[in-house]
């Protein structure tokens, strides 16, 4: 009894600490969000006098000419084309790597996993990008990205693949499949839970993504969500309420998933990190 | 057999992967090697040999980032792995909270780090930010976390393990989670306490997950460039530089060659640190 107790303080104090360090950070956000500027130069968690939500959205949706609209755009195209691209190649490559053994498959698995470790080398990248015309091109972030997310992507296509049985494959062969007939019929098919984990962490990873926007893809016209808040950082001058209401706003596509999502965020990302 | 592998598995399957990894990440690679012992406008270059790395190593506001980036790794690699270790533990105990402490410690993932970094800016203002506020309130005289040089990189660092730490705790619970039971019962039997539990079956027990944390959290702390940039951008001087932040600076300056040697240098310190580690780790690992 005693024992339970002191285990229920333990709980209590638990979940103040939680609210303390996490809970109040983001709830300081959501608050400011609706205050005026000059209340929210004040740097108070407290609750406004009176919300001004939907003002404060209204006029960073409107900044410098409804750039967050084009950002948005941009962002969404820019990850649905990168998940598709890379979901194209890994699959393959994930197959086969799982499927085939020896020297070369070695080899291939080796230069996969540098690519984990490896950090992209900026300027050659921007130097290629320019010379085959996608420099400063959303195609040319579109392959960066997918080439960046291939590895981690086509190991955990890998690793799945070990679950689906050979005696499939040689039905299949048996049937008169040739290996494109059996991936596309058979294996890709089998391999959705994996693929619908890879496009939900991807898609927030490049959503969320700054850093190869900003050397990829510089310029207004091909500003992403991120670009853009970070950009708002100058533009708002110290408006702290913009700044958050900004931040909300562009939450909210990753939000959605991890509410929809959050057990295939956690399993493929265990999945991921564990096996390898 | 092994006519069917050849036909059903073809090597061709990897070429749409091989010509966008090999452009747009290998090749890329390579030729670092080449135009970092080169002066270069992008168009044309000129061959110096070292003198890049001369600059980068010797160069008072360049090589900082050496060292910064070597803290900045280490640091939010060992806290990471520290609190979530700890974390996972507590929390793959009985708790009726269990699911929403997980889910809250996990949120700041899918904030994104320009969000978390802008966030933080506002926590950490000197006078009216909410911490020194909640530090005065406490009688204690908050520090200056992004403008004191001494403090800015520290206090980044703190931010990166706030945002990070919850893919840790995920990991950890994980490996946690794949104890089999039964050491434990064995444990409680000989009459163990919570301790003896934790330090002689979860610890040595999760040590995959572990090796996995500590490659993932290093590595990405050695490349982390976006968080230092939102918040201090390298500053005040050149205090808080990372090498990640100074490759972009020479970017932006138009000095290509000294920013892919400094790539160059990224390169070797993730070869020469994190495959002998990864070698290492992987080597002490317990199976279960």
């Amino acid at each position: 009894m005693k024992r339970n107790r002191s285990r229920l303080h333990f709980e209590v104090i638990a979940v103040a600490l939680a609210l303390g360090l996490f809970g109040v950070p983001l709830s300081y956000v959501l608050t400011n969000a609706g205050k005026t500027s000059a209340d929210a130069a004040r740097m108070s968690i407290a609750p406004a006098a009176k919300t001004r939500y939907l003002a404060n959205f209204a006029e960073v949706i409107a900044t410098s000419d409804y750039m967050l609209l084009r950002a948005f755009l941009n962002s969404a195209i820019i990850t649905a084309l990168s998940i598709l691209v890379l979901l194209g190649i890994s699959s393959m490559a994930g197959f086969v790597l799982e499927r085939r053994k020896g020297r070369t498959i070695s080899w291939i698995n080796f230069l996969i996993l540098a690519g984990l470790m490896i950090p992209p080398a900026v300027v050659p990248t921007i130097w290629l990008l320019k010379s085959i015309g996608l420099y400063k091109h959303v195609m040319g972030l579109v392959f960066v990205e997918a080439a960046l997310a291939f590895p981690f992507s086509a190991l955990l296509y890998r690793g799945y693949m070990g679950a689906i049985p050979r005696e499939l494959d040689e039905a299949s062969f048996m049937d008169g499949c040739n290996g494109f007939d059996l991936f596309v019929k058979v294996i890709f098919p089998l391999m959705k839970p994996v693929s619908t984990t890879i496009a939900i962490i991807t898609s927030i990873n490049i959503f969320n993504d700054f850093v190869n926007p900003l050397y990829f893809l510089p310029g207004a016209k091909n500003a992403t969500v991120q670009l853009t808040l970070y950009n708002f950082i100058s533009t708002y001058m110290n408006r702290w309420n913009l700044l958050f209401a900004d931040i909300l706003l562009i939450s909210i596509p990753p939000l959605i998933f991890f509410i929809f999502f959050n057990g295939r965020i956690v399993s493929g990302m265990t999945a991921g990190a564990v096996k390898s | 057999m092994t006519n069917s592998t050849t036909r059903l598995y073809s090597y061709y399957f990897f070429i749409p992967a091989a010509v966008a990894y090999v452009l747009f990440f290998i090749a890329p690679t390579f030729l670092s090697f080449f135009f970092s012992l080169t002066v270069w406008t992008l168009s044309d270059w000129s061959f110096t040999g070292l003198d890049n790395f001369r600059i980068f190593l010797t160069e008072p506001s360049l090589n900082i980032g050496f060292r910064n980036s070597l803290v900045y790794a280490s640091a939010t690699c060992g806290l990471k792995v520290v609190f979530g270790f700890l974390l996972a533990a507590f929390l793959c105990t009985d708790l009726k909270t269990k699911g929403f402490l997980r889910a809250i410690i996990y949120f700041p993932n899918i904030l994104s780090t320009i969000a978390v970094g802008i966030m933080f800016s506002s926590l950490m203002h000197p006078s009216r930010g909410l911490i020194n506020a909640t530090l005065a309130a406490a009688g204690i005289r908050g520090p200056d976390w992004l403008g004191d040089p001494r403090m800015a990189l520290f206090s980044v660092i703190l931010v990166d393990v706030w945002k990070g730490v919850g893919i840790a705790m995920t990991i950890f619970i994980a490996g946690i989670q794949a104890i089999p039971t039964h050491y434990y019962e064995a444990i409680m039997i000989d009459g163990g306490s919570a301790f003896h539990k934790l330090r002689y079956i979860t610890f040595p027990l999760s040590r995959s997950s572990m090796n996995s944390v500590i490659m993932l959290a290093f590595i990405g702390g050695i490349r982390s460039f976006d968080l230092i940039w939102v918040m201090t951008k390298g500053g005040p001087g050149f205090t808080s530089d990372l090498i990640a932040s100074i490759i972009y600076k020479q970017l932006q300056g138009g000095f290509y060659g000294i920013s892919t040697a400094g790539n160059v240098v990224l390169f070797f310190i993730v070869s020469l640190l994190a495959v002998p580690m990864y070698r290492f780790l992987t080597r002490v690992e317990v199976d279960l």
